[in-house]
């Protein structure tokens, strides 16, 4: 088990060097923040003076160099447009983030397992039919059009909810949180909607397709041969064996919800670190972007991590050895 | 093929058996079980119609949108249906620069339809390439390639998308780019698995006793029975494409705004909706929704008909 986290943590650092060398060679190769950064006015002797400040005057294998060698301190350099360090900026920002993300998961399970489970117990009844149709519609909406019509909706047409911010927020731990006031749960009911309406439909999906492949099998038929009452066989017998892939898939996909963050984020002006992304790749705020990158990246690899190991201890038939062969 | 399993067992074609040809073709069978949908049915019939109206856009467009001779900013934000100061009537209405959005929408669906196909062709080519080769070689080199796409498969597309062009910049051969590049892993998977059992298959190894060339055996043996997986995620990720670049163009990080497409008329129209004005962005979103709901509606189908095992 120890040399198999081992293992895994070795093999993700690895990945995430190699990330760190394509995204830093790649950033370099196009667009001078100096053009940006500087007046249309500035004299030659300002330029120089900014691009020595930067270290781009640098060779690129030197600058990659020095880039590592302070990432691996948590020193991702200074933001090109704020003057802070790159990793502080970013962070900042991932308490807001992980917060939308976190609500729109709860989201997406409490609406999605139920409806999936429903749809899939009489699958050609006419509401699973219903659930079925909608959850293609759902899969087929864009997530920034789904905020647009909710704002338009919600927003500006209805004006029951605020169209952007984070509202009020309070302090726990020193985490500032929005779902803690009434205005910032206001705030954030239709972001986290809107990004968990993929996830709604493919929870459903999951579920349904899990239920229709579990009530057919033999230890169902048995239990309702041995004359276990219909309500303990649905929702212990099947449930159980369905929840499991789905909570599997859904933990993997939370990566997947801070991805698409960035969408949500730009379309309600949520200050949440993919927000931040976008401004920076707009700004060419190169350090900003590779911490954004790194801070992701580690996010993704833990979230891989925990739901190997605890995939391994929920489910027995899987043996971490034969997995880490 | 899976449509062997309604033909009775016989040595001899159908044909030759029955003097003409009694027994419908396996594409034939296709369509007839894909026209059993009356869904699937509307959506194919739709996404041609769009399909024609983005290709023939310059004939059915009232007005070239791009061409700013004929824009005249006295008829911006006009609300739908009502007529422009050269008489012309605004189906749609039109933005701020005066422009008509029924014509905007029509060239911008050439644009995203261009951008969705041919990422989605060049990806599976690009993937069916890599998925075959590692399924034939085997060894060290399919342990190297899949270990790639898994790792590319655990990242989301859109972050792998919007890295690249943040680093390429904006265009659309660049968009192109960066979505083969974040799409491509797709494919390589899903025919390699698909290659690894055809390969254990008689007809391979006859393939190889023959001694016919690797590039023969894997491109007109192996892929054509690998064919009916593909062209349904060949679907699907043409759609997921199409929104895709919708997404990063409304981000501001897709399209130049020379290059119309349904994302920026979209983003264009954002700023002007919360007054009230809502047609600049509802009627080019429900255009893309069209699209991309036709297309995942015509794969379902299609998959829904190749593999009949998935029949509920």
């Amino acid at each position: 088990m120890t040399l198999y986290i081992l293992r895994r943590i070795l093999q993700s650092a690895f990945v995430a060097l190699a990330m760190s060398m394509i995204v830093f060679v790649g950033l370099n190769v196009v667009g001078n923040p100096v053009d940006i950064l500087m007046p249309a006015d500035a004299s030659q002797q300002d330029i120089a003076d900014a691009i020595a400040r930067l270290g781009l005057d640098r060779p690129l294998h030197e600058q990659y160099f020095v880039f590592l060698k302070n990432a691996l301190t948590g020193n991702l350099g200074i933001s090109f447009v704020n003057g802070q360090s790159a990793l502080a900026t970013v962070v900042e920002r991932l308490p807001a983030t992980l917060e939308l993300a976190v609500v729109a998961m709860i989201l997406a399970l409490v609406i999605g397992i139920p409806l999936g489970f429903l749809a899939g117990l009489r699958p050609n009844s006419l509401p699973a039919k219903a659930i079925m149709s909608s959850s293609i519609v759902a899969f087929s909406l864009p997530t920034f059009w789904i905020g647009i019509v909710f704002i338009m909706l919600f927003a500006v047409q209805l004006g029951w909810l605020p169209s952007g911010g984070r509202g009020l927020t309070r302090s726990v731990f020193g985490l500032e949180l929005s779902v803690l006031t009434l205005d910032g749960l206001k705030h954030i009911l239709l972001p986290a909607l809107t990004l968990s309406l993929f996830k709604i439909a493919l929870i459903i999906r999951l579920t349904a397709a899990g239920t229709v492949e579990v009530s057919g099998q033999d230890y169902v038929k048995f239990a309702r041969a041995k004359g276990v009452r219909r309500g303990r066989i649905t929702y212990v017998h099947i449930l159980k064996n369905v929840i499991l892939p789905v909570m599997t898939v859904s933990a993997m996909e939370f990566g997947n919800i801070i991805a698409f963050s960035v969408v949500t984020e730009t379309v309600y002006s949520w200050p949440g670190m993919g927000k931040l992304l976008i401004d920076a790749i707009r700004m060419v705020d190169r350090p900003v972007v590779v911490a954004y990158l790194i801070v992701c990246v580690l996010i993704f690899m833990i979230l891989n991590l925990i739901v190997d190991i605890v995939y391994s201890i929920l489910d027995p038939r899987i043996s971490l050895k034969s997995e880490s062969a | 093929m899976s449509e062997s399993h309604r033909r009775p067992f016989s040595l001899l074609p159908g044909k030759l058996l029955s003097g003409k040809s009694a027994e419908p073709s396996p594409g034939r069978l296709f369509w007839m079980d894909f026209f059993a949908s009356p869904v699937a049915t509307l959506s194919l019939v739709v996404l041609i119609v769009i399909v024609l109206a983005a290709v023939f856009a310059p004939l059915i467009a009232p007005q070239n949108p791009y061409d700013l001779s004929v824009l005249d900013i006295m008829d911006s934000r006009q609300p739908p249906g009502s007529e422009s100061s050269t008489g012309m009537v605004f189906l749609l209405g039109s933005d701020g620069a005066g422009r008509d959005i029924f014509s905007a929408i029509l060239y911008g669906m050439r644009t995203s339809l261009l951008v969705g196909i041919s990422s989605g062709l060049l990806g599976m080519g690009m993937g069916v390439t890599i998925g075959l080769v590692a399924a034939y070689k085997g060894g060290r080199v399919e342990t190297v390639i899949m270990r790639i796409v898994d790792l590319q498969l655990s990242f989301p597309t859109i972050l792998i998308a919007l890295i690249l062009l943040s680093v390429v910049g904006k265009g659309v051969d660049k968009i192109i780019l960066a979505l083969v590049i974040a799409q491509w892993a797709y494919f390589a998977r899903a025919v390699r698995a698909a290659a690894l059992a055809e390969q254990r298959k008689e007809y391979v190894e006859a393939a190889r006793v023959l001694r016919l060339s690797h590039a023969r055996i894997l491109f007109s043996h192996i892929l054509p029975n690998c064919m009916p997986s593909l062209i349904v995620i060949g679907t699907l990720q043409t759609a997921s494409a199409i929104s895709l670049e919708a997404t990063l163009s409304f981000l501001g990080v897709g399209l130049p705004p020379t290059e119309p497409s349904l994302g920026l008329l979209i983003s264009n129209g954002f700023e002007s909706m919360m007054s009230g004005r809502y047609w600049m962005s509802l009627f080019p979103g429900i255009a893309l929704l069209i699209i991309i709901m036709a297309i995942n509606l015509v794969g379902d189908q299609v998959r829904t008909v190749l593999n009949p095992k998935g029949r509920g």
